[in-house]
């Protein structure tokens, strides 16, 4: 196979391939989480609250107060990862094109120096986690072998990214098939790993934010 | 039923519900649940980071109610739970966590830990994994009616005290009264005072009130030690006496998880709403003040701080009563640096107070309140739980700290202005 026919499979088959199988699991896992159901709380609800589900899907986002200090690695190169990998995926105009292609759906992008400081400081913030991962004791206890999988899959993509757009190490079309081929890779292990935080992070925060809130208590 | 391994699985699987799925999904092993937990920050053991207290229960999830999770089951690729394990992670879920909640206010994806750790507890208990302290208490709750062994005998005797320092009548079984006001082994036992306060301000109000002889004890270590059929018997007897008095609001006293066992898990626990409401007596004390019937006279005018019980502020919603009536009883209040909903745990609720084996480690765990007092360089704290007070005044007195510990409904009582209730 050359690294056209390989990026012609990538772009064809490979993605349909790779979008039914992400869409399937988010389906199937989140059929398994609701389907487990919850009980009524027969409790009387405080009638007013500073909090809910829908406020605290918003603010944690944000850390509370005295946790930034003593977890700095965690929250800044949580913040940098999160924002350099949502930048580069949304607003990289060839990433918009493909999904105009696919959907007919498009909004600005922005300029590439931008999307290449985006990129960079994702790969950054991923190595200094995955640093952080290896050496505090907490992290180090809690991770298994999905977790240095997902740092993977997650890596890949802005590392190929990056490589496709400079032209740099390898050939330009290896170099975009093997980009878009990683990007498939994660979203089959999206629904299947923790990277499944992504869509289930809306439920668990809304839990989380329903159960403080009822009693009064902003989350 | 006797306790045994697969009593506490099938624990572990009816406990599992939408919410523990979602929290379980969403773990990204970011580990700044541990920045939260006082167990972990005092001792810097990785092992009392608050989710991998919940290691066992997440297997089970996974092992029953994932697909990916059954298959590797199917095919013995998964690690399965055993009872081993359970004895193992008794420490973790039991002695180190007083199911505070401050995890689960920090948690970037939103898992409620506490939540999860309640729920555990049952899977716990029901294999036989529960503390001893905290059985014999549960098993003294059931037959005497209180788990200190505190019997109806002493709280008359409680009840002459007060009559005999306060000059007012005890009403005990009175029917149709605006409120039925509880205790706590504690208000028995160390602090009678809490009784007397409570009747001098009901009194002052105006309001009528009665004890109940049936249901006086307001704590339920059901619900610490994670027993929901024990808990529901104990919270039984409150309803029972509350509907057979026909009380229009029932009061639970300065104690923590009385006020969780009551109003929050009582209705689910008895499996259908109240006809009366529950109230924590800060809550009925500020409606007093509003409705201008909590008159107060006179100041405490020295620096003092408020130690927020996490089951009444953080997982109860009662933070701001308590500031309302400090701000107008002390002058010289001041708060600790993290407080509120985001206070730092005495170290001994959820049950660690009544676990023997716990001791030392709830000793340490104490140290983040002492650097928090420390910080304020106060001489006085009040807070409104009685078994955070009794933990505080053990470990103050442990570690040498000269700290004077006042109950806030006492500090009300004592600044009542008790000129006649129409003036």
């Amino acid at each position: 196979m050359t690294p056209l026919e390989l990026l012609t499979w990538a772009r064809g088959p490979g993605l349909s391939i790779a979008l039914a199988i992400c869409a399937f699991g988010i389906l199937l896992r989140l059929f398994e989480i609701f389907s487990l159901g919850r009980k009524a709380d027969l409790s009387k609800a405080r009638e007013h609250s500073p909090g809910s589900g829908w406020r605290t899907i918003l603010s944690r986002s944000l850390p509370p107060p005295g946790l930034m200090k003593r977890a700095p690695v965690t929250y800044i190169g949580g913040y940098v990862f999160h924002l350099g990998f949502a930048i580069t995926l949304f607003f990289f105009v060839p990433h918009i094109e493909l999904v105009r292609g696919l959907t007919g759906l498009s909004w600005p992008g922005l300029p590439t120096q931008v999307i290449d400081i985006s990129a960079v400081a994702g790969l950054l913030a991923l190595i200094a986690v995955l640093a952080s991962r290896l050496s505090n004791p907490v992290k180090r206890l809690l991770s298994g072998f999905q977790d240095y999988l997902a740092w993977l899959l997650t890596f890949l993509p802005l590392a190929t990214g990056y490589l496709a757009f400079h032209h740099l190490l390898i050939d330009y079309t290896l170099a975009l098939a093997l980009h878009i081929l990683s990007v498939e890779l994660l979203l089959v292990a999206l629904p299947f790993t923790k990277l499944f935080h992504t869509v289930s992070v809306f439920v668990s925060r809304w839990y989380n934010g329903d159960i403080f809130g009822r009693k009064g208590v902003a989350s | 039923m006797s306790a045994s391994f697969e009593r506490g699985y099938n624990a572990f699987k009816e406990v599992l519900d939408a919410p523990i799925a979602s929290f379980f999904s969403s773990c990204v092993h970011c580990g700044l649940c541990a920045e939260a937990c006082l167990f972990y920050t005092e001792t810097s053991d990785p092992k009392y980071t608050p989710i991998h207290k919940l290691e066992p229960l997440r297997r089970a999830w996974q092992q029953e109610y994932t697909v990916l999770g059954r298959l590797a089951k199917l095919v013995g690729l998964a690690k399965p739970v055993t009872d081993a394990e359970l004895a193992e992670w008794s420490e973790l879920v039991y002695d180190s966590c007083t199911l505070c909640g401050r995890c689960s206010m920090v948690c970037p994806v939103g898992n409620d830990i506490a939540y999860m750790v309640r729920k555990m507890r049952e899977g716990m208990s029901a294999a036989g994994h529960a503390p001893e302290g905290l059985v014999t208490a549960t098993k003294r709750a059931i037959q005497s009616g209180s788990p200190a062994g505190v019997k109806w005998a002493t709280v008359e005797a409680t009840i002459k005290r007060v009559q005999k320092e306060f000059g007012f009548e005890v009403p005990v079984n009175r029917e149709n009264a605006d409120y039925l006001v509880l205790m706590s082994s504690w208000e028995i036992l160390n602090y009678p005072e809490y009784l007397g306060a409570v009747g001098r301000i009901l009194n002052r109000a105006g309001a009528t009130w009665t004890l109940a002889q049936d249901a006086y004890e307001a704590t339920n270590s059901g619900i610490q030690i994670g027993a929901s059929d024990l808990a529901r018997e104990l919270v039984g007897r409150i309803v029972g006496a509350a509907e057979q008095l026909k009380v229009k609001c029932v009061i639970s006293p300065e104690c923590g998880h009385a006020y969780t066992a009551i109003r929050w898990e009582g209705p689910n626990l008895m499996g259908r709403p109240f006809g009366f409401e529950v109230k924590h007596i800060l809550e009925v004390l500020d409606d007093l003040r509003k409705a201008g019937k909590l008159k107060l006279k006179g100041t405490l005018d020295k620096p003092l701080t408020y130690h927020d019980p996490c089951q009444i502020s953080r997982r109860g919603g009662v933070y701001e009563q308590p500031r309302t009536l400090l701000n107008q009883l002390a002058p010289q209040f001041r708060e600790m640096h993290e407080t509120g909903t985001l206070n730092w745990c005495c170290g001994g609720g959820g049950g660690v107070s009544a676990n023997e084996r716990a001791e030392s480690l709830r000793l340490t765990s104490f140290k983040r309140k002492k650097a928090q007092i420390e910080e304020l360089g106060v001489k006085t704290m009040v807070t409104a739980c009685a078994n955070c007070r009794v933990v505080m005044e053990e470990a103050l007195e442990h570690y040498h700290m000269d700290i004077e510990m006042l109950g806030l409904t006492e500090l009300v009582a004592e600044h009542l202005d008790e000129g006649k209730p129409n003036e």
